[in-house]
């Protein structure tokens, strides 16, 4: 299988405090990967180091074979190949829904308006926002806030997509809505990397489970390995607490 | 009695009245804009993110501090100070014989654009860290960022102040009258000078500084209200499964229509 990012002895420190230790991991072609573990475990630094939003402090991510941290390689080039999803949405509040999924594609990517209409609508039907193209982000639930988050995400097209805590920031019913579009485009075979809370998603959806503790990857495997039979203790009793709920 | 000396005074010298608050707004008008220019730049410049090391860094520290020296300054003395330094200083040492709008508006704009620069700067940070994330994700460089996503939403935030900025230029145009610029004060003082009724001359001066700076709280609060929009989404207008952008505009306008 074609790896699409490879993380190689990624570490990370903000001030003295490590927050990730000699990361190895990486991201087939169409894999939807997630990424487990209890708060403050890294998980969430992890994928913002993968698209660069926090530096790493050493190691090494290769995407197609390149090596991104190398400080001659394109880093607005290579983020336009990610589609970030965030926990707080962080829709462009100046813009209605359309605008959010039109204005990356416009001054980024240099695609003319026409054509930026016309992708941006075709994935906000994916996403089922279609119909609310001109309402600002204020008017919006928190679900369709994300939906929409998710639309302007795809519309640039990236190889793989990032979804860090997509529905943690969530009113329990509005959960069920973002999780049932992650599904659909799970089964499209975009590659995904998604950090989560939402053990039935991770168990269900996902080809594999990283579990991270303490800033390191304890095991990872199929959900079926990680969910019926995980080999390290500290993976037992984390799924012991959260599936108990 | 006072009062039949005002409308004696008004229907007197009305033209000069007009022609002194005239000016005033003007100066006040084109130094509020040029201040807001100079404020953005300015704000844009001091918000860059500071790059680890490099020759960029140090560039970038030197005209920070350039900047910063400029704030100070003009923050830290009075504007009556700084018209007579530039106005005689500039003729003195430079040899410049400026003429005495322009070296009005220069004055007001630099003053200005020292307060906005705070103000705008200000503004850019208290939009949320995630728009910049969200922007920088999709690789926005930092001045699209700034253009397409922050600056809209600074600018919003900070209209109250930048009203504030202005109601304040209204009246301390008046202090160019060291200058000797025909504003609204200097011609006061020409007409009370002429019939030394001092009162009544004042008053009739201060309802027109009022008028001005009351007009112009109203219209820039009406343009909050505008950019700030309804709360609600309106369904009803949107029930369409189909639509081109051509639809969404002929709809948007006649929802609005509606409203009206």
């Amino acid at each position: 299988m074609e790896k699409i990012i490879e993380v190689q002895h990624l570490s990370k420190s903000f001030g003295n405090h490590e927050v990730l230790r000699d990361i190895d991991f990486s991201v087939n072609k169409g894999e939807v990967v997630s990424i487990i573990g209890s708060s403050g475990s890294g998980k969430s630094t992890l994928l913002r180091c993968i698209n660069l939003l926090e530096k790493p402090s050493s190691g090494q991510i290769i995407y197609k074979g390149e090596n991104i941290l190398d400080d001659k390689h394109d880093t607005r080039a290579y983020r336009t190949k990610l589609g970030m999803v965030f926990q707080q949405f962080n829709l462009f509040n100046n813009h209605d829904v359309l605008g959010n999924c039109i204005v990356g594609q416009m001054k980024v990517l240099k695609r003319s308006k026409e054509e930026a209409e016309k992708v941006a609508m075709k994935y906000l039907k994916v996403v089922g926002m279609d119909k609310y193209i001109n309402a600002k982000p204020k008017q919006l639930s928190g679900g369709q806030k994300q939906r929409v988050a998710i639309a302007r995400a795809l519309s640039m097209e990236p190889d793989v997509m990032l979804f860090d805590e997509p529905t943690s920031a969530l009113d329990p019913e509005m959960v069920g809505e973002v999780l049932k579009v992650m599904k659909e485009l799970a089964e499209s075979g975009l590659t995904m990397l998604v950090v989560t809370h939402e053990m039935g998603f991770a168990r269900e959806v996902s080809d594999r489970v990283v579990f991270m503790d303490k800033g390191v990857i304890v095991e990872e495997g199929t959900p079926e390995q990680i969910f019926n039979n995980p080999t390290q203790e500290r993976t037992r009793e984390f799924l012991k607490r959260t599936l108990k709920i | 009695m006072s009062f039949d000396w005002m409308i004696k005074i008004v229907s007197e010298n009305w033209p000069m009245f007009l022609r002194g608050a005239g000016m005033t707004l003007f100066i006040s008008i084109i130094g509020t804009i040029l201040g807001f220019i100079i404020g953005l730049i300015v704000g844009i410049i001091r918000t860059i993110p500071m790059p680890e090391r490099g020759g960029k860094r140090v560039t970038l520290k030197i005209i920070n501090s350039i900047l910063g020296i400029y704030i100070e300054v003009f923050r830290g003395t009075p504007m009556i100070v700084q018209a007579m330094v530039i106005y005689y200083g500039s003729a003195l040492l430079f040899g410049i014989d400026m003429n005495k709008l322009n070296a009005a508006i220069l004055i007001v704009s630099i003053n200005t654009g020292a307060y906005m620069s705070e103000i705008v700067r200000g503004g850019i940070i208290s939009v949320d860290k995630g728009q910049f994330e969200a922007a920088y994700a999709i690789g926005m460089t930092h001045f699209q960022t700034m253009i397409n996503v922050v600056l809209p939403q600074a600018i919003r935030n900070i209209l109250p102040a930048i009203g504030n900025e202005f109601v304040i230029n209204i009246k301390d145009t008046s202090v160019l009258n060291v200058i000797a610029v025909s504003e609204l004060f200097f011609q006061t003082k020409s007409i009370s000078g002429i019939n030394f009724r001092y009162f009544e001359t004042f008053f009739v001066a201060s309802v027109l500084y009022f008028v001005m700076t009351f007009t112009v709280t109203r219209i820039l609060r009406y343009i909050e209200r505008k950019m700030d929009g309804p709360e609600n989404y309106i369904m009803y207008a949107n029930q369409m499964q189909v639509e081109t952008p051509e639809d969404t505009l002929r709809r948007t306008q006649s929802v609005n229509g509606n409203n009206r």
